[in-house]
């Protein structure tokens, strides 16, 4: 494994740990805060224990999150330190505002945590959305530095040097709105859609637990609401690749021809030797369509870039279809949920008494996650040979220390470790599971 | 004149965490020091102390960081391609510390699983402060050099010696002396403030030992900083000072005024930051890397300094909420352990 490779795959293992806390620390603060708020209004205790035992699971999320973007913001420099003297001049600007919010975050999760009994109950859930939004508004921060890579603006190069640096014309790129829109969604969905996993699969074992069906109802909503929205905004962000990265759209759909009235591609395997993609079902139009709305468009193929400016295609292309038909499923989930519900409207609880819909939960609840990772590394290695598209290559970013497979190997082992015992933690508190039993219309045995 | 500002606020918020930050990682050495008869009481105010602020305490070293790749751009690629190794296991401190933290709070509650995860906790906690000192040691010691952009001093010879791990060391002894101090205050029970009593004075002791060891090896270890303390008309009054609250420190342990204690250690620490910051200035790696070298350009420093302006204004007053619910005296009257 040469440097440059190792240093690739350390960035992508760092950020390929960090995304899934980084979601959920979004994400889950907003269910504990439904949950308390639920709490507050109706003053039914379930909702309290609810919100306590969410926020149990989030310190251990948010502390593995936390450390492992420290991680993250030294990489920019130790793995790619040409690029950060490049650029953080220009990016840097959504980082430091990201500092301030995950500070606001970081204050606030301590007063909900370690605030139960301190502060009172509104300014706990004070607390509690502050979490919430400011945990949205780190991950935005990041995002729009990201999509920055991909577009990048608010400069120009002058003898190999950017000149008239706009930081906000550089935040403002035009990846930043779909890139932030998308991820903001995933985070909701993914982990709306775990949570919900994870109480169906408890409520098979010991159904009418209403400690499970209102976490089930209440993680489902937001993760449902959010995997609706989803593919609107996955149709922002691709007309928006179309528009301005079009060698990655090529690789994403496969398309290695330029071809008036693309056909979309559902799945298939590219064979970039033979620049063909194989096995793909298509829709006629398809592609023309989605990417240009307009079915005699122009979709320019791989074979008319460069060979040295197109992406790996195999990968960028399986991944999206892995990414699109986590995120369909989701939907579709969602839609059944909400008919479900609206059938059974009149008898609350009615619409989880069914095994398949439970097991269907189940199935799905990785699935997120699944989404996110595919998704980012369509991003990502869609993206190459380029650090920062059409200025700088990651080939020319890449630190001189050499041996860079001890860190990777290192961090690797270090997240292995930290991976296997937050499962291990976060299992033994799922297993412990309240039991809370609603004995009549009114009155709700508590033994948590 | 904006960018020195800027580098002002980097070393200020470099300083906070060193204040606050900094004691959280005292509070893992004295966890691995924890002796005597209520050495679990010991552990327990510690994780109470800890528990509700080390994440937030934690960002201004991302703070740092960001201000620094933000502003000052050349001197983080430089910093973080000579330094990769130390700050790789700086890193990797900083991951365990704060995971093993959290695992110890949240798993079971039986003693040699918790004296497991205090044992990766308290270690990590000793390193991470040695990285930081070894790193701030070779910034200031003169062996990073950089050529025409390029780290030309390789990978080791810069923090790999006598002078970066004597800065370690002093730096680790300045946490666990703070944290001490501000343990005494943690509890309302006179025989745990006894402990920590004990414990800061001697931390205090072996301070100013390794202050001396600083100051003796930069002779050839950091010769330009060390100029700038002999001989600049300020420095001498500056050290004055620090001696002065070193003592005050002392004197306030001695007599059991804790409150005057913490003030007078905060402010010596404060003082030495300040100090080495001034005594490098106006080099932001010594020698080849000065503040205005390595400035970004002025459109990006006006915006950050906005930023940071009106970050500021959150950020305090939820900082101070933060605190009077947690380290306020009532607060501390809830806490026995």
């Amino acid at each position: 494994m040469n440097d440059l490779l190792a240093a690739r795959s350390q960035m992508a293992m760092s950020l390929a740990f960090h995304i899934i806390f980084a979601a959920i620390g979004i994400a889950m603060p907003l269910l504990m805060v439904i949950a308390e708020w639920k709490w507050l209004r109706t003053k039914d205790e379930v909702y309290l224990i609810l919100a306590k035992r969410w926020a149990k699971g989030t310190a251990i999320l948010f502390a593995v999150g936390a450390v492992s973007g420290t991680v993250l913001s030294f990489e920019l420099g130790l793995l790619w330190p040409a690029f950060m003297g490049y650029a953080g001049a220009i990016i840097g600007m959504p980082f430091s505002l990201e500092g301030f919010a995950f500070f606001t975050e970081a204050i606030f999760l301590g007063i909900y945590l370690y605030g139960w009994n301190r502060v009172p109950p509104r300014a706990h859930l004070f607390a509690g959305a502050m979490v919430a939004v400011s945990g949205a508004l780190s991950g935005i921060f990041v995002v729009i530095a990201n999509a920055w890579m991909n577009t990048p603006t608010g400069f120009r190069v002058v003898d190999g040097k950017p000149v008239d640096i706009d930081p906000i014309a550089a935040m403002m790129n035009p990846a930043a709105f779909a890139q932030t829109l998308h991820m903001t969604l995933a985070a909701y969905a993914a982990t709306g859609f775990v949570v919900a996993g994870i109480h169906a699969f408890m409520l098979r074992r010991d159904p009418r637990n209403q400690f499970h069906i209102r976490a089930l109802a209440i993680a489902l909503t937001v993760g449902g609401v959010a995997a609706l929205l989803q593919p609107l905004s996955g149709d922002i962000l691709a007309k928006m690749v179309a528009q301005n990265l079009p060698v990655k759209l090529s690789a994403m759909e496969g398309q290695f021809a330029t071809e008036k009235g693309a056909p979309l591609r559902i799945g298939g395997i590219p064979d970039e030797s033979a620049g063909v993609t194989r096995y793909a079902i298509q829709i006629p139009y398809g592609l023309s369509i989605l990417a240009y709305d307009d079915p005699n468009a122009t979709v320019k193929g791989l074979n008319d870039f460069p060979a040295n400016q197109r992406p790996p295609v195999a990968i960028v292309h399986v991944s999206f279809q892995i990414m699109v038909a986590c995120g369909m499923a989701m939907m579709g989930i969602a839609v059944l949920a909400a008919w479900r519900w609206w059938r059974a409207r009149k008898k609350s609880e009615a619409w989880l008494d069914s095994k398949w819909f439970l097991r269907a939960l189940i199935l799905t609840a990785p699935l997120g996650f699944i989404a996110i990772e595919t998704g980012w590394v369509v991003t990502e290695v869609g993206r190459q040979p380029w650090i920062l598209y059409g200025v700088m290559r990651t080939a020319e970013a890449v630190t001189p220390v050499p041996r860079l497979i001890v860190p990777f190997i290192t961090f690797t082992l270090l997240y292995i470790f930290l991976a296997a015992i937050t499962v291990w933690l976060l299992l033994r508190q799922v297993a412990a599971s309240p039991a809370v039993f609603e004995s009549d219309r009114n009155e709700v045995q508590v033994s948590a | 004149m904006l960018e020195t500002i800027i580098a002002g606020v980097m070393i200020a918020a470099l300083i906070l965490y060193a204040l606050l930050g900094g004691a959280d990682y005292g509070g893992g050495v004295w966890d691995l020091f924890a002796f005597g008869r209520l050495a679990p009481q010991q552990r327990t105010l510690i994780a109470k102390a800890i528990g509700p602020v080390w994440e937030a305490n934690h960002v201004w070293l991302i703070l740092v960081i960001v201000i620094l790749f933000t502003a000052f751009p050349p001197a983080f690629a430089a910093i973080s391609t000579a330094l990769h190794i130390p700050l790789t296991l700086l890193l990797i401190g900083i991951v365990l510390r704060g995971a093993t933290f959290t695992f110890r709070a949240h798993d079971v509650q039986r003693d040699n699983v918790q004296r497991r995860w205090s044992l990766v906790f308290s270690i990590a906690s000793i390193i991470t402060p040695l990285l930081l000192g070894i790193t701030l040691g070779a910034i200031a010691s003169g062996t990073i050099r950089i050529e025409s952009g390029q780290v030309v001093s390789g990978f080791f010879s810069s923090w790999l010696g006598p002078f970066p791990f004597a800065v370690g060391f002093f730096a680790l002894s300045l946490f666990a002396f703070l944290a001490a101090v501000y343990l005494t205050l943690e509890t309302p029970e006179f025989e745990l403030q006894e402990d920590f009593r004990l414990r800061a004075l001697i931390a205090g002791v072996v301070v100013a030992m390794l202050a001396l060891t600083v100051f003796l090896l930069a002779g050839t270890g950091a010769p330009t900083v060390r100029a700038g303390i002999s001989r600049s008309w300020w420095a001498l009054g500056l050290h004055l000072f620090t001696a002065a609250f070193a003592l005050g420190a002392f004197y306030s342990l001695w007599t059991r005024k804790y409150r005057l204690a913490r003030v007078c250690a905060a402010a010596q620490v404060t003082l030495i930051l300040f100090g080495w910051a001034l005594e490098q200035f106006p080099h932001l790696v010594e020698p080849d890397i000065t503040i205005a070298s390595a400035a970004a350009p002025r459109s990006t420093l006006q915006l950050l300094f906005g930023a940071l302006a009106a970050g500021a204004l959150l950020l305090f007053p939820s900082y101070y909420y933060l605190f009077r619910i947690f380290k306020s005296e009532t607060s501390v009257a809830q806490t026995r352990v």
